[in-house]
């Protein structure tokens, strides 16, 4: 039985314009998707007090580079759709004051970075938004020491650990223009929990909300994994997206060459980063800078992105809960 | 998508912990730091007027000074990703513990920062020493009153 | 003389490897395998086990967190022996272990000359 809820369809095709790219200096030096940034910092703090600080710096910027590249200012835009990892969404709360642009913040963990795009394509579809900016971002020392250990603690990391990355990537959306990748459709995700409590093996946790949501969206919209030239899940890291390759392969899908994902290859070959990249900026500025340029140039024609986000807290690992997980995709054309 | 199945797969494709290398390189690094804590002992026998018994506090401060270095200065999380267990184990994990939590808890003030948190990792083993303590000797006192044991 | 530093490091390494296998193989946190070999340590001291420990093994047996325990044990037990039971309890909270008193100091000089900093 096909499920047929959380299917969206974006027939007034919006696009994407542009997008706004920061990371920070770890990932400036030692991630191959620092070349596609659009600024860097040489202190993850931006020079600011706290690291909170830092990370709504980070998102800020990004806003602004992607809203100068249209040759726009933030009292042009409708409405930004944003949020990070922090408790209660603080840095995004604050850049969003900063920004003054009319202001909805979401939250789904490390999925945001395609939850706020679905969002801004829904409100420009509706014909609510002229211009909308969409994104998210995390920040290694504010989640790290908010979801596992203050930052000096010596812990002995496993081989499934990821590193929360420093970035932000920020996208506006407007209504159909010749010329930009276009938002064709999407998938919200069902949170998917298969019982693992492993808050340190994340990965694991989310390949299966990834792997259901890619499911439902291909059978939803009557797609085959032939049709795009590019499937890119968000930050399963190297172990979750071996099982996410497992499901598929099981599921009798042709996995072929078409799959990566961000957080396995976010800083390349250095081994100290265990099994990649994790935090909301990490699927966000890997897509919004890569892959988006590489669209604008004709290298990629259809894309499908699935961003994954587990949806545990540090309290409700300590209560002793599992790990819920959702996934949300969005499909993005360049003629 | 049925969960135990799952959960079998999951746990044939994560790698499992090198136990022979995490427990070799416990030991040494463990080892080790046991034996610096050897030479400082030997150090205030030497200098002061201490004894074999009795160095062993200014001995344990001492560790925890140093530990405190290593922790400022970012190399107590690099001695752990190696060593593991041999770092944690010994007190100058229990030090890093609560200078870790001191250092970054600096930006909410050192009242409810500082004060607040330090003993946020650290807390569970003052409590469970303190209170073990407690009941191993009012066990051993009850029986010794009862003339079961002596002293 | 030598055989202190040769048994020092043995005994010390080994209560670490008694660590390691609870978080590898127990898959215990830190916190966890922590609080046991803490208690463990109290336990050891009420049957008198502890001491010749030291002696055997010098820091080997007061630098791990085990020795935690047996100082504060065998604190409240001497505070026992001379008051009984009563001693117990009121003398319980006499003691406390030079390694909470260090790490409550340094920790503080700590949070006021480093930054904390995000490396790998």
């Amino acid at each position: 039985m096909v499920e047929k809820r959380g299917l969206l369809t974006f027939n007034s095709k919006p696009v994407i314009a542009s997008t706004g790219v920061t990371m920070g200096p770890l990932e400036m030096k030692k991630s191959p998707f620092g070349k596609y940034a659009d600024k860097g910092y040489d202190d993850e703090r931006c020079g600011l007090k706290t690291n909170e600080q830092g990370h709504a710096k980070m998102m800020e910027d990004a806003c602004m580079i992607a809203l100068s590249k249209v040759d726009k200012t933030p009292s042009d835009a409708d409405f930004v759709l944003m949020g990070d990892l922090v408790n209660e969404m603080t840095p995004s709360n604050f850049c969003a004051s900063t920004i003054g642009i009319p202001f909805v913040g979401l939250f789904s963990a490390c999925a945001t970075s395609i939850s706020s795009l679905l969002t801004a394509a829904l409100l420009t579809e509706a014909g609510m938004s002229k211009l909308s900016l969409a994104g998210s971002s995390s920040q290694h020392n504010a989640i790290e020491r908010q979801f596992r250990y203050p930052l000096q603690y010596g812990s002995q990391k496993a081989a499934t650990a990821q590193w929360t990355a420093s970035a932000a990537g920020v996208a506006t959306v407007i209504p159909y223009i010749e010329g930009a990748p276009v938002i064709t459709c999407g998938t919200i995700g069902i949170v998917q929990d298969m019982g693992l409590t492993d808050p340190l093996n994340m990965g694991a946790a989310m390949a299966p909300a990834a792997a259901d949501t890619f499911k439902r969206h291909l059978e939803g919209h009557g797609t085959t994994l032939e049709d795009y030239d590019l499937v890119m899940t968000g930050d399963l890291g190297k172990i979750g997206f071996e099982l996410f390759r497992t499901l598929l392969d099981q599921w009798e899908y042709n996995t072929g060459n078409t799959l990566r994902d961000a957080g396995a290859e976010f800083y390349g070959k250095h081994p100290e980063f265990l099994a990649g990249a994790s935090g909301s900026g990490c699927s966000a500025s890997a897509y919004l800078s890569e892959v988006y340029d590489k669209m604008l140039a004709g290298q990629l024609k259809r894309v499908l992105l699935i961003a994954t986000g587990s949806l545990m807290s540090p309290l409700s690992y300590q209560q002793g809960d599992t790990i819920p997980c959702i996934a949300h995709a969005v499909e993005i054309q360049m003629k | 998508m049925n969960e135990k199945k799952y959960q079998q797969l999951e746990q044939q494709i994560t790698p499992k912990p090198p136990y022979v290398k995490n427990c070799l390189t416990a030991f040494l690094t463990g080892g080790a730091i046991c034996l610096v804590g050897q030479f400082v002992a030997l150090f205030y026998i030497t200098f002061f007027d201490f004894t074999e018994r009795t160095a062993s506090n200014p001995t344990v401060a001492t560790m925890i000074f140093l530990a405190m270095l290593l922790t400022g200065f970012g190399y107590y999380k690099k001695i752990a990703q190696f060593g593991g267990a041999g770092s944690a184990v010994p007190i100058t994990g229990f030090g890093n513990a609560v200078i870790s939590s001191a250092i970054e808890h600096k930006s909410e003030g050192y009242v409810l920062g500082v004060g607040g948190n330090m003993f946020k990792l650290a807390g569970s083993v003052i409590l469970f020493g303190v209170f073990s303590a407690f009941v191993v000797a009012l066990i051993k006192a009850i029986l010794v009153g009862l003339g079961v044991v002596s002293w | 003389m030598l055989s202190i530093y040769i048994t020092s490091f043995i005994v010390g390494g080994l209560i670490c490897v008694v660590g390691q296998l609870m978080m590898d193989v127990g898959k215990l946190t830190p916190a966890h395998t922590l609080c046991t070999l803490v208690v463990v340590g109290s336990i050891l001291d009420g049957f008198g086990l502890y001491e010749p420990l030291i002696d055997f093994a010098g820091t080997g047996a007061t630098i791990p967190i085990t020795s935690f325990g047996n100082a504060l044990t065998h604190g409240a037990l001497a505070e026992a022996e001379k008051h009984g039971v009563v001693g117990v309890l009121t003398g319980m909270f006499e003691v406390t272990s030079s390694g909470i008193s260090a790490a409550i100091v340094f920790g503080f000089i700590a949070s006021l000359i480093f930054k904390s900093k995000g490396t790998i």
